[in-house]
This record gives structure tokens, sequence and C-alpha cells, in this order.
């Protein structure tokens, strides 16, 4: 299996790096991609800035991959997290998996995310006209990976 | 022995500090480095309190606080994480 992570201020391409999980790869039937995105339902936040723990963050992400690959025939992932200063609408972060038939890429593009959202060591912060504040780990992401406990999946 | 101390996010902020070595006695687990930061008093003893809610990583993977530490660890406390 081919892995790809990257945690980075840069932006990325998603449909380049999705291009890339397929491009003369004839044992790929299927890519399954989820994109986050900064969110500013209220209309109050000027700048979300995410801090992370550089070689616990790649650590964490490579292992949440290798369960993944444990749990269903892959062909490749890519993992993009994006660190530093971002505006509202700017793309945060990208799990894209490439494998031969789609339920495997749609359950693991599922199980990486969740799973990212609760043991990948960032943090967010945002900026609103009050100031900067941190944001609070939300109980529905610790839910949304205990569904994954579940013998028959 | 020593042991190397991240704080990070909301933690760095209360605490007002990013990393710090601190040498301790062996043999010791996290509970007992914790209890140590927490005798500090002020702003250690209530943001590390029993209850608050944070997390404990050695060597860059989390884990209880029951773990034992070995010279030369690498520990890191942060809130729970808010990344994707």
């Amino acid at each position: 299996m081919t892995i790809k992570i990257a945690v980075q201020a840069a932006p990325f391409d998603l449909g380049a790096e999705i291009a890339a999980l397929h491009r003369d790869t004839p044992a790929v039937g299927a890519v399954a991609s989820f994109l986050g995105t900064v969110r500013n339902e209220a209309g109050t936040v000027s700048e979300m800035c995410l801090e992370h723990y550089p070689g616990m963050t790649e650590k964490a992400l490579a292992e949440i991959v290798q369960n993944a690959q444990t749990r269903w025939a892959l062909h490749s992932v890519t993992v993009i997290h994006r660190i530093g200063p971002l505006a509202p609408c700017d793309p945060i972060v990208m799990v894209a998996v490439a494998s031969a038939h789609r339920d495997a890429a749609f359950a693991a593009c599922a199980f990486i995310m969740d799973f990212l959202k609760t043991q990948a060591p960032f943090w967010k912060q945002e900026t609103t006209a009050d100031g900067a504040h941190w944001v609070d780990a939300k109980d529905s992401d610790t839910g949304a990976c205990a569904r994954w406990a579940a013998p028959d999946l | 022995m020593k042991i190397h101390i991240l704080y990070f996010a909301r933690l760095r902020e209360t605490l007002g500090t990013a990393k710090e070595t601190l040498e301790i006695p062996a043999p010791a687990t996290l509970a007992l480095l914790l209890d140590t930061l927490r005798g500090r008093g002020g702003m250690w003893a209530e943001a590390l309190a029993v209850g608050r809610n944070f997390r404990l990583a050695r060597n860059q993977d989390l884990c209880p606080a029951d773990t034992v530490l070995a010279d030369g660890d690498e520990v890191a406390i942060f809130p729970p994480v808010t990344g994707g």
C-alpha cells in the first residue's frame, strides 16, 4: 500500500491528490475522499489557527492509516492536514482512499477521519472580534469512533 | 532521571511554558510526575487537578497516567484534540 501523510501550512490540491491515487493504477476501481474546511456559521470567525505536536502528529496519523489497512484492502491513502493561520472556508484537511471497490474506500475514509478527530494532536484556535479562543473538543467526535468498535463492521 | 515535558494549546498558555526538563527520582509513573507539577501550586495545581480534562503522551504515544517513565522520556500534556 502507498501511504502519503503530510502536515503543512501550504494549501493542497485535492483534485491532483485524487488523480495521483488512480492514474496508471488499473487495480484501483474506487477513490473516496473527504475535505474538511473552516466553518464560520455565525459569521464571527476572522481566522482559525491550527497548532500541532510535531513528530507525534505524523506518528499518530500513520498509526491510524495502518489500522485502516488491517481492516480493509486498500491500495493507497493520502492524508494532508494544514497548520498555522487559515481563513473561513479554507480547506483544513483531506483524506483520500483508493481501493478495488467502493465499500472499502468509503469505510476507510470515514474511519481515518473519525480517529484523526480524536487521536491526532491538533488544536484549533478561533479568532473573533472578542479575541482568540481555543475550540473545545466535542463528545460527538468520541462517539463517532466508538462505532468502529462493533465487531461486525 | 531526566524527563522532557511539552505543553500544548490552552494548557501551554495557562501554564505559561511550552517545555521544560525535570529531574525526578526513579522509579516514577506519569501520575507521580503530575503530582510533582501540581505541587508547584497556583495554575499548576488548578490546570492539572485530578478530574480536569487533559491528555498524556509518552514518547509521542497517548497513554494512561499509570504509565511508568524512563530516563530521557518525552512526556506531553495537552487538552483534548480538536483537529480535522
